[in-house]
């Protein structure tokens, strides 16, 4: 009985084979859910600042250098990879690579940081996300270059007479 | 150097020591899949032995706490003289989501001098492999510090001063990058 259960475990040892991976010489394709290194996207990021605060590590680092310029620093040290700055994202500017070959002898190697222009309200000074397209066609007369060509300049006079239609025009005004 | 030094002292195998300075058993759990058939450390001639005098390398697991900081010097002097220190996950190389409670101290470089580290919560048995390769100078490493500038502000900046015509379309003299 005990002979023939050894045999047993010899049939079953010699079907599964090696099962052993070949890893660093050939590497295995990771889940489709595995969530790795946050990458930054600079092009697409506003400076909104949400990932920051919602990290619960606290690794992602905002500094106000000047008026104009916001530097975002993601330090990767503590990153626990939870993926919720890229899920508060507005503009999707972090996406959950797959790389978990992160292995360095320098902590710093890890380390992404965007420099990040912000445009300031002329009247408070304060840092503000660009308007949309929508909210642009909204607020006529406000605009007040060509964006196309940056030479010419339109200046409306749709808000200047009459009754304000909304409520911006009248805080225009002041 | 250091790599030089790695090749020549621990050519043929490294015998490692496990280290949980209280972490969670989560990256315990991958270091001990990371010695199973299935990913097979042993190739490499890794070996887990139960005390730090035997050990050539420490797997430190869990950020340096008040509490077993003390005994995790103590077992790195014990350890013999030529001697690496990989942190591994996000609680060893970073203090972890609580780094700023009473109990942690922080990352366990404040307590003992580190070589590698390995982030991740907790890290894959590929990526401690990974590391292991990278300090035995078998792969090379893959990253590097990301930094993006703006090398000039891209919006103009007007003046009405420099405005010019009139009518409704006004022509700007002078468009200058800032």
């Amino acid at each position: 009985m005990s002979l023939l259960s050894k045999l047993g475990e010899t049939l079953i040892c010699l079907k599964a084979g090696r099962v052993t991976l070949p890893y660093p010489a050939k590497a295995e394709p990771v889940a489709e859910n595995f969530r790795g290194r946050p990458i930054f996207d600079a092009a697409k990021c506003i400076g909104c600042g949400g990932c920051a605060n919602n990290c619960p590590a606290r690794e992602i680092l905002v500094y106000d250098v000047c008026q104009e310029l916001r530097i975002l620093k993601y330090l990767g040290r503590r990153c626990t990879y939870c993926g919720r700055c890229a899920d508060v994202c507005p503009e999707k500017a972090i996406t959950m690579s797959q790389e978990f070959e992160n292995a360095t002898n320098q902590i710093g190697d890890i380390r992404q940081q965007l420099d990040i222009f912000m445009s300031t309200c002329q009247r408070c000074g304060r840092c503000f996300k660009a308007p949309s397209l929508m909210e642009e066609l909204k607020m006529k007369g406000y605009r007040f270059d060509d964006l196309q060509n940056e030479r010419w300049v339109y200046r409306s006079q749709a808000r200047l007479e009459g009754d304000p239609v909304v409520d911006d025009v009248a805080i225009e005004l002041d | 150097m250091l790599k030089n030094l790695c090749q020549k002292m621990f050519g043929r195998s490294l015998w490692v020591y496990h280290a949980n300075s209280g972490g969670c058993n989560g990256c315990d759990i991958e270091v001990l899949n990371a010695l199973t058939p299935y990913y097979d450390a042993e190739r490499f001639g890794i070996k887990l032995v139960g005390s730090p005098r035997h050990a050539d390398v420490m797997l430190c697991q869990g950020p340096a706490m008040r509490s077993t900081a003390q005994a995790l010097k103590r077992a790195y002097e014990a350890m013999p003289a030529p001697k690496l220190v990989f942190a591994i996950g996000s609680c060893a190389c970073g203090g972890g989501v609580w780094f700023d409670s009473y109990s942690v101290i922080g990352p366990v470089e404040k307590i003992i001098p580190v070589t590698y580290y390995i982030p991740g919560c907790p890290p894959r048995p590929e990526a401690i492999i990974y590391g292991v390769a990278v300090a035995l100078g078998l792969v090379n490493k893959k990253t590097a510090p990301v930094e993006f500038k703006e090398l000039e502000l891209p919006i103009p900046r007007y003046h009405p001063d420099d405005l010019g015509g009139d009518g409704e379309m006004v022509v700007y003299e002078k468009a200058e990058k800032v």
